[in-house]
């Protein structure tokens, strides 16, 4: 599958895209749920919670194993993708359309940090070998 | 360099995802685990097993020497074919092994043993053979196959592959085992469905795996195997078991003959030993996946006490995490305890087990 290019990355696998209105909206790749397996199980941050950037702030587990979801970027939790803890396996079928979480950043200039599709398709290629 | 069984080459056609399990190159998956799992339920499925070992134990009064290599007493082989699960303990009464002994007359007996524990198995029994029964035969079978084909259409499905194969094997009970031609066909699995585990020479094992799968077999692989093993209460060796272990802290006192003045190595240690710990299942009430070596803790009768998660996992037939657990004696079924994953303390209801059989949930 290729990597959406209008998305960034982070190295702990997660995609984030940046809104018009100047929130972001979060979730985990493509390759990380192929790298877990069948998501069974979702756990999101509390509305309102304030995360600084790289904190734990949700768990996906699969039927193999337990990962923890790390914030990107800096900022306010303002809404999450609750329906999606009663069906974790869309994260399987479509990674990108099933986000997390949304955030209003408080440090813009975080986004700039993060990678771009050619830099995670780098990211992740190099991973295989 | 890990090893590979006979059908590696065509796991990775099937875009298996492979993994190095205990050494050998393995396929996890062929696309996703769930899927595999309820097709063994609801119809039928196939493993490659081969890296399980057949160790066959040849020469007169082969019985004599097994009645004191293992813990189930093989005077229950009465039939030709019966198969029988044991342990194989060390002299303090940690398990060596699970395996299962088939015994196919009074001088030839077949043990399949587990692939991490092969090597020491094997080295263990002709430890033992060579102080009590140097007149025996100890040959490992790396020159044989082994495909589990499990579900409630596994037979059908066998018989419509392997010609002649129906009329030998359809009388068959659970445990028992019947030769077609070079095909050992043994009704037994690891899944708490129906089926049949084959065993067979390696060169042949890619023909019957393409043939099983013309016929509509799935491949299933061993993500797939451990979920249904779990809900069906059937022990892990190295997970819920080892030699730091004994087998009524395991959930295998029924497989341990005490009452026969048969002596068997660890036998002495066992009636020594105090039972203070026992196996139970738990089913998770709160959200959350169970995971083997959480700590399971808890009050009871004013006692605190803890436990531990032997194997933890979240249950496709029941659509909720299950675990087996060792904890205290005092816990029972019908207790909640706590278990404590990552920050948060989760209730779970402690159950009998197993959680599944064919195809229904139990609980």
């Amino acid at each position: 599958m290729s990597i959406p290019t209008q998305l960034k990355y982070s190295k702990s696998h997660e995609w984030v895209k940046p809104e018009a209105d100047g929130t972001v909206t979060i979730g985990i790749t493509h390759h990380a749920q192929e790298l877990l397996g069948d998501m069974v199980f979702i756990e999101l941050p509390e509305v309102g919670r304030n995360l600084k950037q790289k904190e734990e702030c949700a768990v996906a587990e699969s039927v193999k194993a337990a990962a923890d979801v790390y914030s990107p970027i800096s900022g306010e939790v303002i809404a999450v993708n609750s329906p999606l803890v009663d069906e974790p396996g869309k994260i399987n079928e479509d990674a990108y359309s099933s986000w997390l979480f949304k955030m209003k950043p408080s440090n813009v200039a975080e986004l700039d940090g993060l990678m771009d599709a050619a830099a995670y398709t780098e990211l992740v290629e190099n991973e295989d070998h | 360099m890990l090893k590979m069984t006979p059908l590696n080459h065509v796991h990775r056609d099937m875009n298996a995802k492979m993994v190095d399990f205990g050494g050998w190159d393995m396929p996890l998956h062929y696309g996703s685990q769930l899927d595999e799992h309820h097709k063994v339920r609801q119809d039928v499925g196939m493993f490659d097993v081969s890296h399980m070992l057949s160790v066959d134990i040849r020469g007169p009064q082969v019985r004599d020497f097994l009645r004191h290599l293992v813990a189930n007493n093989v005077d229950k082989l009465t039939l030709p074919g019966k198969a029988l699960y044991s342990c194989m303990l060390t002299p303090q009464g940690g398990i060596i092994d699970d395996l299962i002994i088939y015994f196919l007359s009074e001088t030839w007996f077949r043990i399949v043993v587990n692939a991490g524990t092969a090597d020491k198995d094997v080295a263990w029994m002709i430890k033992q053979r060579d102080e009590l029964a140097p007149h025996l035969e100890i040959s490992p079978r790396r020159d044989l196959a082994m495909i589990a084909i499990q579900g409630p259409n596994a037979r059908a499905k066998v018989w419509q592959v392997i010609p002649g194969s129906q009329s030998l094997t359809e009388e068959l009970k659970q445990f028992q085992s019947a030769a077609v031609g070079q095909y050992f066909i043994a009704r037994t699995g690891y899944t708490g469905e129906d089926g049949f585990e084959i065993i067979l020479p390696a060169a042949d094992a890619p023909v019957l795996w393409k043939a099983l799968h013309d016929v509509g077999v799935s491949p299933a692989g061993l993500g797939a195997r451990d979920t249904l093993r779990l809900e069906a209460g059937m022990n892990l060796y190295g997970q819920d078991m080892d030699e730091t272990k004994h087998p009524l802290e395991s959930g295998l006192a029924w497989t341990v003959d005490l009452k026969s003045e048969r002596d068997f190595i660890g036998k002495q240690a066992l009636l020594k030993m105090p039972a203070t710990h026992h196996l139970v299942g738990l089913v998770l009430i709160d959200r959350g996946v169970l995971r083997s070596h959480q700590h399971v803790v808890g009050q009871k009768d004013g006692v605190e006490y803890q436990g531990e998660i032997t194997s933890g996992g979240f249950s496709p037939t029941m659509n909720q995490s299950i675990a087996l657990a060792r904890v205290p004696v005092q816990i029972v079924i019908g207790d909640e305890v706590n278990v404590i994953v990552r920050d948060k303390q989760l209730r779970a209801k402690v159950v009998k087990y197993p959680f599944v059989r064919n195809g229904k949930a139990l609980i």
